[in-house]
């Protein structure tokens, strides 16, 4: 597969630097409330901090004692509270709660909030309305961007996917465009953006503004990251819906990547207690299989271990001085290796456990039907059985979900059926989740296609003068027909294969769905990298409802941006999947681009679908 | 532009400037060189508050005064002498050095300095039709904070008729200022505005959605029972009937069950504890318990499974599936027998499964049921091969040899015959049928 004329992929930007950065800054937003202080921290916001700064460093610099933001009254006696925090209203009000308890009490300590990584309004509003603004002090954390690997950064933003794709809340672009500005300012200037999806454009205008005014030129610096693509995960919502068949997504979807770590439990550890596992390049174990079919990983890690065998059985003919360099220099490692390998046999053996019992072969067979688009009677069907057996809640969501977005929505009669179904076998108050995947378009009923945009007509006539036809966006969730069989056509997503796929040895990006599926998202950056924009993908914008866009900024042609015009960073609104790093990483390797790929908000692929009762 | 005039001069005055000067010498800090070439860099981020010292409120009231600070990078200072450096006066201008410039803003000015995290006073929008200009701004800008702060600011200006009329056809707008009163809670106020928009359907489920909050079963119950009338689509409407009857029934089998369980005199309760108590749970489970706890009761008890069968038309498919798991879990092998079975009108019986055999083979597996038991449902698959497949793996060998005999597929019958015990009733079968002259193998 390689071609001789292929460069060698260049080395990814240093991106620890970003790790650095919010660090400072979180001392230096420490130190301004200097002396002992009792720090509270958001639940969702400990494991990025323990990416950033640990307990020993937040001890440094005078934390006392850590608590959870919680729904409970903390039992600190300091008399500096500092909250770090999400800029949520329910927190807001928590924190107000224990001002107010603290002055009736007579008591006085000073309060610190520090958001992450903005304040909001919103949050001011409530602190006023609370009658404790002004004795709490604000700040922001401005932590956007979070290393999780050498080629993966996030936002870590939980809510982006349901405050902007449900909610139709643009809250979170201010960050992104800022997010950007920092990427930028760092490993810039990108001399090509290009993106598609509403958000991803207005994210873009905004940073652009951004730039406008701010002073810093860049100009004369050699840039890291040539390129960047914006994307919105809407645009495919059926590559996050798909079973994930590649090592670190069969791992995600089993046991929970969270902020690039693992908890393994006694099952996988084949102890009484479970082990964090930090899942990177670091791990050379783990970096040798993430991205491989599973079928191949066994393989892999048998072989593994025989060599280890071997390794270790050297020393038998060993005399006591090659015994002791074989002790100090290569034990080490070899125990190190040997513990990788048995926590990764050990997860691939409860993976196994776990799928066969949900019945994945049969799982796989269908959702591969629904992508190609026949016996849909007959998934219908096991998806209404899969219902039936409640087998998983979140799992018969994604099934019909993907029915309903390959379909183009379910047929009403369906639809109440599986709709009545879902609610006995899992709870009435999903009614409420269906109402919202429906909002979304996630999970639709088929409609007679011309009362809708009669309506629409109807109403963006009545408006157009006013509100600048912004009108047609709040139909778009409603009309948003995914044509996902024609964009799959059009780009060839479903791999014509002679005979048996190679897995092994993968023709394509289509290997990360066993080869019955090219991931869309990353079809549409590959097309467009190719082609340096969208010429000839005017009919593919269309069907995916356009707001496309690409701009060079003087971008040096071919050979003369040197390494970091092979740099692209593909930046996903609203989260993507560990099959569609993957993808891009094969991609990658193919083109001589490195893709790094940021993560608008972790792990859409449950949020997404969760968007529901809660 | 004077403002950008303004903003310039600013700039240069503000203490940021100097604040920004790294002490390179300082050994403890020459870790953070590296990072000091992106920290300088990224200045217009992380440090954007120039003219912090003229913040001023939602009501114009200048706020937030102490404890501004220097920039960011001067962490040598925040090192060397925490806390003197911080409240720095010579940071802070008089308060006359500073004019409150945001009487000149213009609309589009305002939202661009929110964006960048500068408070302003946004009193001066007193006209709706200034009022109005400044929303499309926010939203043109594509920050959704400060369309929010805008929608806060004509929430308490305008009455909220006339802002929702102007909403309406606002559509990002509005998506805003209902996320906003949901996140606030301010729920009255959420369902006037949905009924203005004549959205009924969100009234309904928004108002269905407060049954989340209640924790006591009771007053759960009468709530949902308010929320049957509530203006739901017609498909909806039988969903939360469901809901309402499902919680009633629950309220009447706990209550007895828990007194059954207590008093220590029924044997099932005594033999199988239960584990947890059967308030909210979906109808499926409820099923299963009924299945579990009260299978034999008559149709007239509210927990017998028929009962629920019948009120809540539960389907074939789904009830045999329940109820077999529930009388497979206690090995009543017996009930399971009956549920299959199912008489014609001449009086002979029949096994049916509407779920399929194999899956009837799967969850009698799972919960160990002997061979015997087994091998009758493996023989009914229908599908040869699964039939094959299952009668392997789970021993039972009479149903492979028999198949295998029915297929005339000698091979494969020779081949079977190491699988069995040597001297077994089994291998003396297959002998017998490979001797047996009468059969035409195809092998």
């Amino acid at each position: 597969m390689a071609s001789t004329a292929r460069r060698d992929a260049p080395e990814p930007p240093d991106f620890g630097i970003l790790k650095r950065l919010a660090r400072d800054q979180l001392i230096y937003l420490l130190e301004q409330l200097p002396g002992r202080k009792d720090l509270f921290i958001e639940p969702d916001l400990m494991s990025p901090l323990d990416r950033i700064a640990n307990v020993s460093v937040l001890k440094q610099h005078e934390v006392d004692k850590l608590y959870r933001v919680e729904n409970r009254p903390a039992p600190s006696t300091s008399d500096q509270l500092c909250f770090l925090v999400r800029p949520r209203v329910r927190t807001m009000r928590y924190i107000a709660d224990i001002v107010n308890a603290d002055k009736m009490s007579g008591r006085s300590r000073k309060y610190k909030i520090i958001f992450s990584p903005q304040k909001f309004y919103a949050c001011e509003m409530v602190l006023e309305e609370e009658g404790v603004f002004g004795d709490v002090t604000c700040d922001e954390w401005s932590f956007y961007l979070l290393p999780l690997d050498e080629d993966i950064i996030s936002m870590e933003l939980p809510e982006f996917f349901r405050d902007y794709f449900l909610e139709g809340d643009h809250r979170w672009i201010n960050s992104v465009a800022r997010a950007l500005q920092l990427l930028n300012s760092l490993y810039g200037p990108f001399s090509r953006v290009y993106g598609i999806g509403r958000c991803a454009k207005m994210s873009y205008e905004l940073w652009r503004d951004l730039e406008e005014e701010s002073e810093n030129d860049g100009q004369g610096r050699k840039p890291e990251i040539g390129n960047i693509f914006l994307m919105d995960r809407d645009m495919d919502y059926v590559t996050a819906l798909c079973s994930q068949v590649v090592y670190e997504g069969l791992v995600d979807d089993t046991f929970r990547i969270k902020c690039g770590s693992v908890d393994f439990g006694p099952e996988v550890t084949s102890s009484d207690k479970s082990i964090k596992v930090l899942l990177n390049a670091q791990d050379k174990i783990f970096s040798q299989i993430r991205n491989e079919h599973f079928s191949s990983v066994f393989g892999f890690l048998s072989q593994k271990s025989r060599n280890l065998q071997a390794q270790y059985d050297r020393r038998q003919g060993m005399d006591i001085k090659q015994m002791k360099n074989f002790v100090s220099q290569e034990l080490k490692g070899l125990k190190q290796e040997h513990r990788l390998l048995s926590l990764h046999i050990g997860a691939c053996e409860s993976i196994m456990k776990k799928k066969t019992k949900q019945d994945f072969q049969e799982m796989i067979k269908v959702e591969h039907a629904l992508l190609e688009g026949f016996d849909i009677r007959e998934s219908t069907s096991f998806i209404e059985e899969h219902i039936d057996r409640q087998v998983s809640p979140i799992e018969s969501l994604r099934l019909m979900c993907l029915l309903s977005i390959t379909e183009n929505g379910l047929i009403p009669k369906d639809y109440r059926s599986l709709k009545t179904q879902y609610l006995q076998s899992y709870g009435p108050e999903h009614l409420l989740t269906f109402h919202n995947l429906k909002r979304i378009g996630l999970l639709t009923e088929q409609a007679a296609g011309e009362t809708l945009t009669a309506v629409e007509s109807r109403v963006s006539k009545l408006v157009t003068d006013r509100a600048a036809g912004k009108i047609t966006d709040a139909f778009n969730s409603l009309a948003k027909k995914s044509n996902f069989r024609a964009i799959s056509k059009k780009l060839s997503l479903i791999p014509r294969v002679d005979g048996e796929y190679n897995l092994k040895m993968p023709p394509d990006m289509a290997y990360v769905f066993s080869g019955a599926y090219t991931p869309l998202s990353c079809k549409i950056v590959e097309q467009v990298l190719e082609r340096r924009g969208w010429q000839g993908l005017e009919e593919v914008v269309r069907l995916l409802n356009g707001n496309e866009f690409a701009m060079a900024d003087g971008a040096p042609e071919d050979g003369a941006g040197g390494d970091a015009q092979r740099v692209v960073v593909a930046v996903f609104l609203g989260g993507c999947t560990f099959s569609e790093i993957a993808a891009l990483r094969f991609l990658g390797k193919e083109r001589g681009h490195v893709i790094g790929t940021n993560i608008g908000a972790c792990a859409v692929r449950r949020s997404g679908v969760q968007s529901g009762a809660t | 532009m004077s403002r950008a005039r303004a903003d310039e001069e600013e700039y240069w005055h503000s203490s940021k400037f100097r604040a920004f000067t790294f002490d390179d010498e300082d050994d403890e800090l020459s870790q953070l060189k590296e990072s000091k070439r992106a920290v300088n860099s990224l200045r217009d981020i992380v440090d954007d508050d120039d003219d912090d010292l003229e913040k001023v409120s939602w009501s114009g009231e200048p706020v937030g005064r102490r404890n501004r600070l220097p920039s960011l990078p001067s962490l040598s200072d925040a090192f060397s002498d925490t806390g003197v450096k911080n409240y720095a006066p010579e940071l802070r201008r008089p308060r006359a050095e500073y004019k409150d410039y945001s009487n000149d803003w213009s609309p589009r000015d305002t939202v661009r300095r929110m964006q960048r995290g500068k408070v302003c006073s946004l009193e001066r929008f007193r006209s709706l039709q200034d009022k109005m200009v400044l929303l499309d701004e926010a939203v043109a800008g594509h920050d959704g904070n400060v369309i929010t702060a805008v929608l806060i600011f004509l929430k308490r200006t305008l009455r909220r008729e006339v802002l929702f009329r102007e909403l309406e056809v606002r559509q990002v707008a509005l998506c805003h200022l209902i996320h906003f009163l949901k996140e606030t809670g301010e729920q009255k106020l959420l369902l006037d505005l949905l009924r203005f928009l004549d959205r009924t359907e969100e009234v309904a489920l928004s108002q269905y959605r407060e049954h989340l909050n209640i924790q006591d079963v009771e007053k759960k119950r009468e709530f949902l029972k308010g929320c049957i009338g509530l203006p739901f689509s017609a498909e909806d409407i039988s969903h939360i009937q469901d809901h309402y009857t499902l919680l009633e029934r629950q309220i009447i089998i706990e209550t007895n069950d828990r007194h059954l369980a207590m008093a220590g005199q029924s044997e099932i309760f005594r033999k199988y504890p239960r584990k947890a108590s059967i308030l909210n749970m979906p109808l499926v489970t409820t099923l299963f318990y009924s299945c579990f706890y009260h299978y034999t009761e008559a149709e007239g008890t509210f927990s017998s499974p028929t009962n629920l069968k019948k009120t809540f038309k539960i389907p074939d498919k789904q009830y045999v599936l329940t109820a077999l798991a529930a009388r497979a879990k206690l090995r009543a092998w017996e009930d399971v027998d009956a549920l299959l079975t199912t008489k014609n009108w001449l009086g002979y019986t029949k096994k049916k499964a509407p779920i399929g055999f194999h899956r009837v083979v799967e969850i009698l597996q799972r919960n160990n049921a002997p061979v015997q038991v087994l091998q009758e449902y493996v023989r009914l698959v229908e599908d040869v091969e699964t039939r094959l497949n299952l009668a392997t793996k789970y021993k039972c060998h009479d149903v492979v040899i028999d198949t295998y005999r029915d297929l005339k597929d000698r091979i494969q019958l020779m081949a079977y015959k190491c699988k069995v015990e040597r001297g077994s009733a089994e291998e003396e079968k297959i002998n017998s049928l490979l001797s047996n002259m009468q059969i035409r193998w195809k092998n």
